[in-house]
């Protein structure tokens, strides 16, 4: 994992491998990462607005569990915008392929059953 | 160099301009959780402060830079690893006002 984190940093490294690709390429890249950035930032404003924003919930606790999870989960976000950024950079200089990455399916996934598990409690709150 | 039809370098340099603009937006959250009159929480959103002005550095001379030269590495990952640093900034408040 320090290797990954220092092949970030490195510019030497990257710019070693393969071969100077078309700047066009690079520059799409970095757009790709830089919305995903915004996606995580999104995430981090939700869990900010959360924490000072929602009313205190029925379950003790439920709303800094929803700020702190929604704070967690844009860091997350964040962190692997930089590595998936390095990787495609290499594969591009390289011209293989484009990594692979289960990550968008599953923050989809996690983001859908957090909006259902919150309907579920707006519903309880209303009937109950 | 011919004209890019693309725009790319243009297109770029805006969306250097709007993730600034989301972590502005961050920043202004996080200070207003941190009106408690703590002197903690005044620390913490001196930290936020001092990591929001390094992104913003870094960004705009990204953004005022863009060209086919390739990307000064540091602003890639300095960006993502402020914006971690931010929202850990933030789960520290949430956890002080459980207190």
């Amino acid at each position: 994992m320090w290797e990954a984190i220092k092949g970030w940093f490195d510019p030497r490294e990257l710019r070693s491998v393969g071969s100077r690709p078309d700047y066009r390429f690079s520059l799409a890249n970095e757009r790709t990462f830089l919305a995903w950035l915004r996606t995580g930032l999104a995430l981090i404003a939700g869990g900010l607005a959360a924490a000072q924003f929602l009313p205190r919930l029925p379950l003790a606790h439920l709303r800094e569990v929803i700020a702190v999870a929604l704070l967690l989960l844009g860091a997350t976000v964040a962190v692997r915008a930089v590595d998936h950024w390095a990787r495609t950079e290499r594969a591009i200089r390289l011209d293989e392929e484009l990594p692979a990455s289960r990550f968008p399916a599953v923050l989809a996934l996690v983001v859908a059953l957090g909006a259902l598990v919150l309907v579920a409690v707006v519903l309880a709150r209303a009937l109950g | 160099m011919s004209r890019d039809p693309g725009l790319q370098p243009e297109r770029t340099r805006l969306a250097w301009r709007r993730t600034l603009l989301a972590v502005t937006a961050i920043l202004v959250l996080e200070l207003r959780l941190a009106f408690t009159g703590r002197t903690v929480d005044a620390l913490l959103a001196g930290l936020a402060v001092v990591i929001w002005s390094g992104v913003l550095l870094v960004g705009w001379r990204r953004a005022t830079g863009v060209g086919p030269r390739g990307p000064e590495r540091w602003s890639i990952p300095l960006t993502a690893l402020a914006a971690a640093g931010l929202a850990l900034l933030g789960v520290l408040h949430v956890l002080r006002g459980l207190r």
